[in-house]
């Protein structure tokens, strides 16, 4: 797609250039530090037991580390007036959200492979696979992007950022407390909102545990395709308004 | 070309444009006048395709906009009334990326690039971050954006919106060494700027088209109002002057009436609105009076009469007094 690149780059140069990327990039790192240090490690542990611990801290951290990182994305385009500039250039929508969407990726993607000496000091002392490392961060990077197309979703809502922020984690929470809320209905509701939770059943089942599901895959390729068309949609109702 | 056809828009239930008609001939610059809130903002994005018109065709060198609205994007460069920077990034970084969204390739950026900063006067600043230029800096980034791909078509909102008065200088000379290679479009509520820039105006009012012509076309067709001004001092201070003034030119003919006049050093000075210029007579009515005649000046209707006239603001209200001003700025 035309001009996807151009943002992207853009985008990403962004993060790098601004303090806000370099700031959630030393907080997610230092919070997941420190689960690692108290959560983890403490006592005596199988060394798969101390991976999925891991693996469960820090994709908390992920979470809110995505809706950090996105909210920026549309909401201050429109603060700042820049959004014009993508608005009047021969570029589609989806362009616009693929190229900050792939960007913000790749940021998260980064900082998560600063953490990667965690569960190499597991490997190294401990019984631990590479696979089961890979599927880990295949699963933090999955729920990364389905966190951060949410986060995108709402930052095409509203031009302030505070309120794409309230928003998104808001969204967020709902999709994460869809598996406790299932426990308190009844099937067949109780079946769809178990599939439609976002960390329970995908995450901490499957790849925290080093279980690698086509399922799983699928389930995080479809929320982060469906909220990313989301923001194409919202994008394009603007131009109405 | 541009051809506008039955265009409105609306927000919410609100109307904010329309239904206007408009053509807008290659190579010409052509100025959107109208008050705050008449509706020009809005015109000009739906022209670059910036917003979707409710009813109405946008036609554009050939293109329609409202169906191919990416073919169109290609051809316009668009400064809107906040230019679209990045703050974050330096000059020739920015320039880069906004022609990497219309399509260049890095061999023509590369060769656009001196031109673009040349035309624009940015060579100076052009490694510097956006953020720490001025104002006028900032505006001419935002033309250059407007320009890097070589539009056909250039719209330009506000384009002088809070220059200091050399930067506005700066900006019209910009603005006419622009004219040579692009069909111009220029918002603006500023009279001047509109005046000494454009071939041809368009007046909205109210989201309507109020007029349309050059400015002697429009002048021209709402001239019938001529104000002839003159400080008089009374032989004998009379008990009502403006009555006294009134009974001396009664027998000039085009004085249709004789504004309340203000004192000053003893001398009365009234505005008399006329039909005709009949200074000649009016100067001779007051002479033989006895009466001193200090000064006689003598104003066709010029463009900010009929520009208000024309938008249909009542002369007393807070609106005409905020139109007025602007336009004098």
């Amino acid at each position: 797609m035309h001009g996807t690149k151009a943002i992207y780059l853009r985008e990403l140069g962004a993060y790098v250039r601004s303090p806000l990327g370099w700031v959630i990039a030393a907080v997610l790192l230092l919070v997941d530090g420190i689960l690692f240090q108290t959560q983890a490690l403490s006592g005596q542990q199988l060394s798969a037991i101390v991976l999925e611990r891991f693996f469960w801290s820090t994709s908390g951290v992920v979470m809110i580390a995505s809706i950090a990182l996105s909210i920026r994305l549309i909401a201050e385009e429109r603060q700042n007036h820049s959004i014009v500039l993508l608005t009047t250039s021969p570029v589609r929508d989806a362009a616009i959200v693929a190229g900050k969407f792939f960007a913000a990726l790749t940021f998260l993607g980064i900082v998560l492979a600063l953490s990667l000496y965690m569960p190499l000091m597991i490997k190294v002392n401990g019984k631990v696979t590479a696979a089961q490392i890979a599927v880990g961060y295949t699963g933090l990077m999955m729920l990364g992007a389905a966190s951060l197309a949410i986060g995108i979703f709402a930052s095409s809502l509203t031009r302030q950022q505070l309120v794409a922020a309230v928003l998104g984690a808001a969204m967020l929470t709902l999709m994460v407390m869809l598996f406790p809320l299932a426990k308190r209905v009844d099937a067949p509701l109780r079946d769809i909102l178990s599939e439609l939770d976002l960390w329970w059943v995908h995450y901490q089942n499957g790849f925290m545990r080093g279980i690698l599901n086509l399922k799983d895959v699928i389930y995080y390729v479809a929320v982060t395709y469906f909220f990313l068309l989301l923001s194409v949609k919202t994008l394009e109702a603007k131009r109405w308004h | 070309m541009i051809r506008v056809n039955n265009l409105s828009k609306f927000y919410g239930g609100k109307r904010a444009l329309g239904p206007v008609d408009f053509e807008i001939a290659d190579g010409e610059t052509v100025g959107f006048l109208g008050l705050n809130g008449a509706g020009k903002t809005t015109a000009l994005r739906i022209l670059a395709c910036d917003l979707r018109p409710s009813s109405g065709t946008v036609n554009v060198g050939g293109i329609d906009a409202i169906a191919n609205p990416h073919d169109v994007r290609k051809r316009i460069g668009f400064l809107p009334e906040n230019p679209p920077l990045y703050a974050d990034m330096a000059v020739t970084d920015y320039l880069k990326f906004a022609a990497e969204l219309r399509g260049m390739s890095k061999a023509e950026i590369k060769r656009r690039m001196p031109d673009v900063l040349d035309v624009t006067d940015l060579t100076l600043v052009s490694n510097e971050v956006i953020s720490t230029l001025s104002h006028g800096f900032r505006q001419r980034v935002g033309v250059a954006q407007a320009i890097i791909h070589q539009p056909k078509f250039l719209i330009l909102d506000e384009p002088t919106r809070g220059l200091d008065p050399v930067q506005i200088v700066e900006m019209r000379n910009l603005i006419h060494d622009l004219k040579q290679n692009h069909t111009v479009l220029i918002s603006s509520h500023i009279l001047t700027e509109i005046s000494q820039t454009c071939d041809r105006l368009l007046v909205l009012g109210a989201g309507q088209l109020l007029g349309a012509g050059t400015e002697a076309e429009l002048v021209g067709s709402k001239s019938d109002v001529r104000t002839i001004t003159i400080a008089v001092k009374f032989a004998a201070l009379p008990d009502d002057p403006r009555a006294a003034m009134q009974a001396l030119l009664q027998a000039v003919d085009g004085v249709t009436d004789v504004g309340v006049p203000y004192e000053q050093a003893g001398a009365y000075t009234f505005a008399l609105s006329t039909t005709r210029d009949c200074r000649a007579d009016v100067s001779r009515a007051v002479v033989a009076g006895k009466h001193d005649l200090l000064k006689l000046d003598y104003t066709r209707s010029e463009l900010e009469n009929t520009f208000i006239r024309m938008v249909g603001v009542p002369a007393s209200s807070g609106a005409t007094a905020q139109g007025a001003n602007d336009a004098r700025n």
